[in-house]
């Protein structure tokens, strides 16, 4: 009766898998059962933990708690390290470390480490030896307090999950993560990127709100991933519910730390004017990060509400500080940084070769995307076709700091079942390298339209079917061709409202909104029919009938097309043969 | 995808079109772009299964729906196959009171609550992996013996009777009670430890389904049920499967008898033993759940929280009482106060008004001597004595008001002839009054 189980194990790998977004400035935890998904707060009851290390007295503390330390113990404590993550020295950009333990060369190899004082002072008050620890290993120990975190709240020992990386994650700090990962109990399923895994989890939720479809619509989105100390930007394709990165951008120096300084830098004048013979708290370190600490919280609080207020004890030479700041005030202060948000999110359509029309959504993920005005801005900077999806300007959004960690969960659930080699096998380039159609393929309707059944970047192989109305019956012609998206761009005379303007995102803020009388410039996208592929004649359509047509694009990218009327006899079948010099293609 | 619905128009047919089958190839569609696929997502797991087994989209939606079929029936299979222990296959036939025949069907987690389809899906699967036919077609020499304890097996769990004899005998199915320290461990484990055992011994009860032990949720009235329904357990274990088997040898009758006797005896012995045994386990139960101690507590709280009431209640009547009797008292003292004095008050008042009608009197008195006692020149006193009378006689006429207004009428009053027509008023009004008679006061009319 006991060996029984010993075979499944080895056949069904008993895993307990959890999605793990590890941040530079935050972590967070998300598991997915019977196809639920929830963010597990850890034991001080938060669901972003902040992805610091600190060792006071023998004692190691992470999250709020080791963040708390970086204003009484801040050579002490690791901050910002998920970066650093093998990386060599020489290429590391120490700046978002400098109120914490400064990043130095790892003795073993050449990559990077913390010196800090692990182990409890002796008694004697000799100072103690300090301990050098590698990224890897601040990594591990880190993943272990999730992996413990995860493992409390779920009652089993969570031994496997997916983790979220940057699109621009090298090999190298992969396999870092991977090692670190492993050394702390996790199997680690996959990686898959922050912006891909924000999508899904958005997805999903779409899925069961607007249930029936069984994938959801065709669509280009912009991904927004704005974090503590970086923001990165993906131009997805989302075909059929595959995923394509067509492009990415990103800024290393922009993120909410940036918002952060622009408080630090308006309180510490306010600090300075209202006690004139105070030192500027920004020269001292301990009153910098106390002011660095509060102007986050002040931050956030301005995400919801229209006011809120700095209250430090002590900020520097003694003196109390108390400060109300409104959000507008913010918003004046930081337009700057602001707009170099929605700059980045437009570099990026530029980047995929795409227009701003083009874009179906912007999803907003990461902590900065609270920020009201971001989302605002975007929205109208953006045409009204795209939807912006944020806590400001969709009431269904996601809350953006769990986007990542949720999909993590949803992807853990959905391999957590198979071998690893199985996982490996669907992840290599002979699977994921795929030919991605370069033009849309549709109908010719009309004179000169175009109507799309499958869009451009459409991985094949693929299969659309679309149904058209022929209201007068009879014959008609069915004439699949390529479609050509065009702008036209007319200039509409007697500009009437100014409200969507599109602004020029130039550096300079030289007020240059269109005067009044100055015509509009009104963009549209356009579709025109482009080559065509292959004709069929339906005949003898019933009055208001309808005709179906399937389209099966292959993976050598032939065409079969298979015609019919809805509900009538027969049909017209016939196939576009494949192109000749064909590199792709696999499979069949 | 779901199909896509296009709002357009198809242009009409031609009429000089024609083409083989109505269809015609015109050109190739443009070189692709290869790109990488995001490895993530449900629709991605498709794809990548389609492309690694090379099957087209109708060929997987095929595969995939007879896979989910397939996948229930190996399921299905999947319970009743459990790995065989070596050394059970080892067993000898003759052997068969001591084989654990649940083990021998590979039905070792079901048990008592393997249901009949379940004991025949198995024996069909344990005989064609056993069948002495079979193991010799494969030239393994094994010997019939485990496949008579196969279908020994069998005979006993499809025969309802020899099954409940065995199960109440079935040390498999056994849950030991837990140690008491075990228990006192944390906090949730007494339920966590006991619950399992009481669903064991619930296989026993001819009474079903059974009240499980529950949580520290369960309501007062669950665990009363609980309580109840085990110390009144009915059971239908029985263990005629542990007599003592007479050797196939004896033909002797008495010995027979004799051995029968002796079993009956041991299987009362054994009932009594266990239905004792049962009562211990729910009353050392009884004594570790704390719930019957809070539920007591509650009800003495409850109790003393009535009886507290009760008395509350009393001590407030009689307060209740006393308040109303002192009140009473109050109100009857007030009231002889507030007529002592009103009565006081009246007495002042007629007294201040008798001493008002003196002085007013006085007043008019004195205004008749003022008037020169109504008459010219100097009044003799005979004169003087009419007019008095005359006046003594108006004012016993006069009510007190009366005197008051005439009295500040002449009070003060110098002029004769004013006081005289003040005098010859009141007289007029007295003899409208029908007081006075006309003519009767001489001197003021
Ligand atoms: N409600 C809010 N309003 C505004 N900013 C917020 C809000 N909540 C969190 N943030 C900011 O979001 C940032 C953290 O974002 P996120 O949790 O995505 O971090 P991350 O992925 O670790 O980022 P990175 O790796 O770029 O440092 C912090 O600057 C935090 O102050």
């Amino acid at each position: 009766m006991t060996s029984e189980s010993a075979i499944d194990d080895t056949q069904y790998p008993q895993r307990t898998a959890i999605g793990l977004s590890f941040g530079n400035s935050y972590s967070s935890i998300a598991h997915t059962a019977d196809g639920k998904t929830e963010v597990i707060a850890n034991e001080e009851g938060d669901r972003q933990i902040p992805s610091i290390l600190s060792y006071v007295s023998g004692e190691e503390f992470q999250g709020t708690q080791a963040k708390a330390q970086i204003v009484r113990n801040p050579r002490n404590t690791i901050a910002y390290f998920r970066d650093l993550l093998g990386k060599e020295f020489k290429d590391v950009d120490p700046s978002p470390c400098h109120a914490s333990a400064h990043p130095v060369e790892s003795s073993e190899g050449k990559g990077v480490a913390f010196v800090v004082q692990e182990k409890e002072v002796a008694e004697d008050g000799e100072e103690g030896e300090k301990s050098t620890l590698t990224v890897a290993e601040v990594t591990t120990r880190h993943l272990r307090k999730l992996k413990e975190s995860a493992s409390d709240y779920l009652g089993k020992d969570v031994n496997a999950a997916v983790i979220t990386v940057p699109s621009d994650f090298t090999d190298a700090q992969k396999s870092t993560l991977s090692e670190s990962a492993s050394k702390a109990g996790i199997e680690l399923l996959q990686f898959i990127t922050e912006p891909i895994s924000a999508l899904l989890a958005y997805d999903a939720k779409q899925q069961l709100t607007d249930s029936g479809s069984s994938a959801p619509q065709d669509k280009i989105v912009l991904v927004a991933d704005l974090g503590g100390t970086r923001s990165d930007v993906a131009v997805i394709a989302s075909r059929g519910g595959i995923y394509t990165t067509l492009a990415t951008a990103h800024d290393y120096e922009l993120g909410g730390s940036s918002l952060d300084k622009i408080l630090i830098e308006h309180a510490a004048k306010e600090f300075q004017k209202k006690n004139k013979s105070a030192s500027d708290p920004r020269k001292n370190e301990r009153s910098l990060a106390k002011l660095t600490l509060e102007a986050e919280a002040v931050k956030k609080a301005l995400s919801l509400g229209a006011t809120a207020s700095f209250s430090i004890e002590s900020l520097g030479d003694g003196i109390d500080f108390n400060l109300t700041v409104n959000r507008s005030r913010f918003e004046l202060l930081g337009n700057k940084v602001l707009m170099s948000f929605t700059r980045l999110i437009e570099s990026a359509v530029q980047k995929a070769d795409l227009d701003i029309l083009d874009v179906d959504e912007i999803l907003l993920s990461g902590g900065t995307s609270h920020t009201p005005k971001i989302a605002s801005n975007l929205q109208s900077h953006f045409p009204e076709s795209a939807v912006v999806i944020a806590p400001a300007t969709s009431a269904t959004a996601i809350n953006p700091s769990e986007l990542a960690a949720r999909g993590a969960a949803i992807q853990a659930s959905l391999i957590s079942g198979f071998e690893v080699e199985e996982i490996g096998a669907s992840t290599e380039a002979v699977v994921t390298v795929t030919p991605h159609l370069t033009h849309a393929i549709g109908l010719v309707t009309g004179e000169e339209g175009f109507a799309v059944i499958v869009p451009a970047e459409t991985p094949a192989p693929v299969r659309r079917t679309a149904q058209i109305v022929v209201k007068a019956g009879g014959d008609v012609l069915v004439r699949l061709a390529e479609g050509v998206r065009e702008i036209s761009v007319r200039t509409e005379d007697k500009a009437t409202t100014n409200g969507n303007a599109k602004k020029d995102a130039d550096e300079d803020e030289d007020e240059d909104d269109d005067s009044d009388d100055e015509p509009e410039e009104v963009r549209e996208k356009v579709w025109k029919a482009g080559k065509v592929l292959a004709e069929a004649g339906i005949r003898g359509v019933k009055k208001g009938g309808k005709v179906e047509v399937q389209v099966n694009v292959a993976a050598d990218l032939s065409v079969t097309v298979v015609c019919r009327e809805v509900g009538g006899k027969g049909g017209v079948r016939g196939t576009v043969p494949a192109g000749k010099a064909e590199q792709n293609g696999n499979a069949s | 995808m779901a199909t896509i619905q296009l709002s357009a128009t198809l242009p009409s047919l031609p009429t000089d079109w024609t083409a083989e089958k109505d269809f015609k190839s015109i050109s190739r569609v443009t070189q692709p772009t290869a790109r990488s696929l995001e490895p993530v997502g449900p629709h991605f797991l498709a794809h990548a299964r389609r492309k690694r087994h090379h099957r087209t989209f109708s060929e997987d939606e095929r595969i995939q729906a007879e896979s989910s079929v397939k996948k229930t029936e190996d399921e299905d299979a999947g319970e009743i196959s459990e790995d065989e222990d070596p050394v059970m296959l080892q067993r000898e036939a003759k052997d068969w009171k001591h084989q654990d025949h649940y083990a021998v069907m590979g039905l070792s987690k079901y048990r008592w609550r393997a249901t009949e389809e379940q004991i025949k899906r198995a024996h069909r699967k344990k005989v064609l992996r056993h069948h002495p036919d079979k193991k010799a077609a494969s030239g393994k020499e094994e010997g019939d013996q485990f496949f008579k304890c196969i279908q020994r097996a069998n005979d006993i769990l499809m025969d309802p009777v020899k099954r409940r004899q065995f199960d109440s005998v079935d040390e498999g199915a056994e849950k030991e009670p837990p140690a008491k320290k075990d228990v006192s461990k944390k906090p949730g484990n007494f339920y966590k430890l006991w619950g399992p055992v009481f669903e064991a011994e619930g296989r026993f009860s001819k009474r079903q389904p059974v009240p499980q032990l529950g949580n520290d949720k369960s309501t007062r009235e669950e665990v009363e049920q609980f309580y109840n329904f085990w110390f009144d357990f009915d059971s239908w274990r029985s263990f005629e499967y542990l007599d003592e088997e007479v050797p196939d040898d004896s033909a002797d009758r008495a010995q027979l008898r004799h051995q029968e006797r002796k079993n009956n005896n041991a299987r009362k012995k054994r009932k009594v033993e266990d239905t004792t045994r049962l009562r211990q386990l729910v009353e050392s139960v009884m004594a570790q759940d704390d719930r019957i101690r809070k539920f007591k507590q509650e009800a003495s709280k409850q109790k003393n929280a009535k009886k507290n009431e009760r008395e509350a209640a009393e001590k407030a009547a009689k307060e209740e009482a006393q308040r109303k009797k002192e009140e009473d008292e109050r109100l009857a003292k007030e009231k002889a106060e507030a007529e002592k004095a009103t009565k006081e008050e009246g007495k002042k008042a007629k007294e201040a008004a008798k001493n008002a009608a003196k002085k007013n009197k006085r007043t008019i008195r004195g205004a008749v001597k003022e008037a020169g006692y109504f008459v010219d020149g100097n009044a003799g006193p005979k004169e003087i004595d009419a007019a008095l009378n005359d006046v003594d006689a108006l004012i016993a006429k006069m009510e007190n008001e009366e005197l008051g207004v005439v009295a500040s009428k002449l009070q003060g009053n110098s002029d004769k002839a004013a006081i005289k027509g003040v005098f010859q008023e009141q007289v007029t009004s007295l003899v409208a009054a029908g007081k006075v008679k006309e003519g009767e006061l001489k001197s003021l009319s």
